[in-house]
């Protein structure tokens, strides 16, 4: 298969220039895919479906027939990501995530950035992460969002913009090692390339779990919660706790007594410390927030207000993970770090203000808009593809409840040749970066790279008919 | 280990047993019909009688036709004890200690579980059953090799044991029932050649015949029941079962071997202890089936004992969810 007839279609392409020829790094690659034999990249191709399949990474789809699990889409074609792209997204990752911690804290405590004048206080009290029972909470080292995932888009222009911050429990991040670990053992092209290695990150995430152990504690001991087996995340939960060695725990195994947190073993009772938890807080302890919850532990949210367990991320850190907080970012940077923000936001309109609604409701057809609190994909609009009666639906919606809607233009999402059959189109992509915030903030390199392999979609989700690629960093 | 995760590996290696072990009754019945001299002889309720789910199948069956039978006990999802049910649970409970067991033990599993949902896999078991529940058989050999050689013998392994052997202690016993319910053409056949091919087909399905021939010779009622109930070293053999669940429940725990720390120690030494001193004689006399069946209830019984005692403890005053 060669890109001869490949057309990057008037879109940004990451793997090739305007004119056809390939970006300086990606040549090595090129000249290498094209110099496979006949039929070769099929059948790696299939060979890495194949070996996905056999070890079971399947995420499970929701609304189709009970508990359908499917290999998450994996296209063989590598996204390239030249280290002079790649360094201002670290550091404007790192600095972006440093102010949304200091937000956090400041939210739960003297609330100075209100105060200001810079974020109003009803849309920090009316975001559906905020928790009261985090107020004048001090979680270790002050960290309240451990682990980010942030979604990158870059626009036909080049520009490379934030489109959110997944605060919560973003996941994700067992795709990229292992769609690395399946490149590696069916596609060997990038030996010599100097591709930056992710397989470090389960000891990286252990060290940061470790370090933002209760203070009192000198060996911690970790564990990931998960709600179970039929969760969609369910094959990352217990990726992660094998890749790091430590327990995978459901509700059911804890228990909280003697002032700890405790899980059941075949001899007895042994005490958990620092608790990465994969469920939302709503779920979390039923004894605080939502009564009906079989999956939390109850009483373990006043063991955390003790300080006698961590809870990775920290409760409360959903305020942050708000469409319309996100509008806020920029300025939060520059307001806490007095720094002007490396990595831009999308032009945001917030339907809120009276200004930006009018001006949405008058250009619908044009936007996409998307609900503050949700995530995945559900339940948003695409304007420029919408049927009427979702506009009309959407119009009625906004002026229901306008906080929770915002407004961005359509962005023409770069694309990367994708194999299609027996040969390349583009397909659009995302990229989401793991960030982990404990000791200091490190940024995984890549990410995770989401493609519509829809011919046409913007939309990346695995839930929508999206896909994944191995996204390769070049050091 | 977690209790949770000690119960998931227990049941995970059960169900694998299991599901080995219909085939095996599948296999053999298949096979014994084969050698009948009339198609019309052919009997297959026998083998849901011997698996306890008469019932349930008379529910969805109208008649215990060949294809009814394998369909029932090979695919129906309705039937917890069908080969596909099996592996159904064994597969989630592997995905739930994911993190416990190796990679290639879950790889095993899994292709287990996918060949059982392969679009021909019911065509196949009808048309060509014999390759079919061999591979049945083999893939659950697969995985027992695979765990052996890849996971380290510690608690986990042992407690994959002690499922892996009580469950196939219980179906011993329930392979041996076969000929309690199979008819013979009349009562002259008895110690005729049908006889000696039913035993024979018996012992086939226990992976058995061989080691069979080279201890007793000639094939005799009275010497397969004590060969497959009280054999020390075959390792299918109720009484070789008992003594391996026991040696790895003992790891577990740390207990010497003939003391008792907890009932499920209690409740297993003491059906070992009655298998060293049981002479076949004596069983035969009171009656093979009845024997039977009270060994699988003194099996259920370990079973409810090492439930309580590491699966589902609790806190002073909790209420386990």
């Amino acid at each position: 298969m060669t890109f001869e007839n490949y057309d990057t279609g008037g879109f940004y392409d990451e793997m090739f220039l305007p004119d056809g020829a390939p970006r300086p790094e990606a040549r090595r690659l090129v000249e290498r895919i094209e110099g496979l034999p006949d039929g070769e990249l099929v059948r790696r191709h299939q060979a890495a479906e194949r070996s996905l399949l056999h070890t079971g990474i399947t995420f499970t789809v929701y609304g189709d027939e009970a508990g359908t699990e499917r290999i998450f889409p994996f296209d063989i074609v590598p996204r390239i990501v030249s280290r002079e792209t790649w360094d201002p997204i670290e550091r404007g990752l790192k600095q972006r995530v440093e102010a949304l911690n200091l937000f956090i804290d400041d939210v739960y405590h003297d609330r100075k950035i209100v105060r200001d004048g810079i974020v109003p206080a009803d849309i920090v009290e009316s975001s559906e992460g905020y928790r009261t029972e985090c107020i004048g909470l001090d979680p270790p080292r002050g960290v309240w969002c451990h682990i980010t995932g942030t979604d990158l888009v870059r626009d036909a222009d080049g520009t490379i913009y934030v489109l959110e911050d997944n605060l919560r429990c973003p996941s994700g991040v067992s795709y990229v090692l292992e769609n690395r670990a399946v490149m590696t053992a069916t596609f060997p092209l990038f030996e010599g390339l100097g591709v930056r290695p992710v397989i470090d990150y389960p000891s990286r995430l252990l060290s940061m779990l470790e370090d933002v152990a209760p203070r009192d504690v000198d060996r911690p001991r970790v564990a990931v919660l998960t709600p179970g087996v039929y969760n969609s995340a369910y094959f990352e939960h217990s990726f992660l706790a094998r890749q790091m060695g430590v327990g995978l725990v459901e509700g059911r195994d804890l228990v909280v007594a003697d002032g700890r947190l405790q899980m059941r073993t075949t001899r007895g009772f042994e005490r958990v410390d620092v608790l990465y938890r994969r469920i939302d807080d709503d779920f979390l302890d039923p004894t605080c927030f939502r009564s009906d919850s079989l999956l939390g532990v109850p009483g373990v949210m006043d063991l955390y207000q003790r300080g006698r367990v961590t809870l990775v991320n920290a409760p409360g850190t959903g305020v942050a993970d708000d469409k319309v907080v996100y509008a806020y970012v920029p300025r939060m940077i520059e307001y806490y770090l007095d720094q002007k923000p490396i990595l831009p936001n999308v032009p945001t309109h917030l339907c809120w203000r009276d200004e930006d609604r009018r001006y949405v409701l008058d250009h619908l057809p044009e936007l996409f808009v998307k609900p503050a609190n949700a995530s995945g994909g559900y339940g948003m609009l695409v304007g420029p593809t919408a049927a009427r009666a979702d506009l009309d639906d959407f119009r009625a919606r906004i002026q229901a409840a306008p906080r929770n809607y915002i407004a961005q233009r359509k962005l023409d999402l770069s694309r990367v040749p994708t194999r299609v059959d027996h040969r390349f189109e583009g397909r659009h992509v995302d990229l989401r970066p793991y960030i982990l915030y404990g000791r200091d903030i490190y940024v995984l390199p890549g990410g995770l790279t989401r493609v519509a392999l829809r011919k046409g979609s913007l939309v990346v989700n695995s839930s929508q008919g999206g896909g994944s690629k191995d996204t390769w960093v070049l050091s | 280990m977690l209790s949770r995760v000690a119960e998931s590996i227990y049941w995970l290696s059960r169900y694998i047993e299991r599901a080995e072990n219909v085939a095996r009754v599948v296999g053999v019945n298949n096979r014994l019909q084969l050698d009948l001299p009339d198609l019309a002889d052919e009997q297959w309720d026998p083998m849901v009688k011997v698996t306890g789910d008469e019932e349930r199948f008379q529910a969805g069956y109208e008649a215990a036709t060949r294809s009814n039978v394998i369909e029932f006990l090979t695919f129906d999802a309705a039937n917890p004890n069908s080969i596909f049910s099996c592996l159904t649970r064994a597969r989630e409970n592997a995905r739930s200690v994911r993190e416990i067991i190796s990679s290639e033990m879950w790889e095993e599993v899994n292709r287990f579980y996918l060949f059982l949902r392969e679009p021909d896999a019911r065509q196949r078991a009808m048309s060509d059953a014999h390759a079919f529940f061999e591979h049945v058989r083999r893939s659950s050999h697969l995985i027992e090799g695979t765990k052996n050689e890849t996971m380290e013998h510690a608690e986990a392994w042992h407690f994959s044991r002690i499922g892996r052997f009580i469950e196939r202690a219980d179906q011993t016993t329930r392979i041996l029932d076969v000929k309690y319910f199979l008819l013979l053409p009349s009562a002259d056949d008895v110690g005729k050649p049908i006889d000696d091919l039913q035993w024979g087909a018996l012992l086939r399905s226990a992976s058995a015949f061989e080691a069979y021939r080279r201890t007793h010779g000639r094939v005799a009622a009275r010497a397969v029941a004590s060969f497959l109930l009280l054999n020390h070293e075959f390792p299918r053999s109720v009484h070789h079962c008992a003594s391996e669940a026991q040696i790895s429940l003992h790891a577990v725990t740390g207990t010497p071997i003939r003391r008792f720390a907890n009932a499920a120690e209690r409740a297993l030494g003491r059906l070992v202890a009655e298998l060293d001193y049981t002479d076949i004689v004596d069983v035969i006399r009171s009656g093979l089936h009845d024997f039977l069946d009270a060994i699988q209830d003194k099996l259920n019984g370990v079973g409810r004992e090492i439930t309580h005692t590491f699966f589902a403890q609790r806190w002073r005053g909790e209420s386990l969810r």
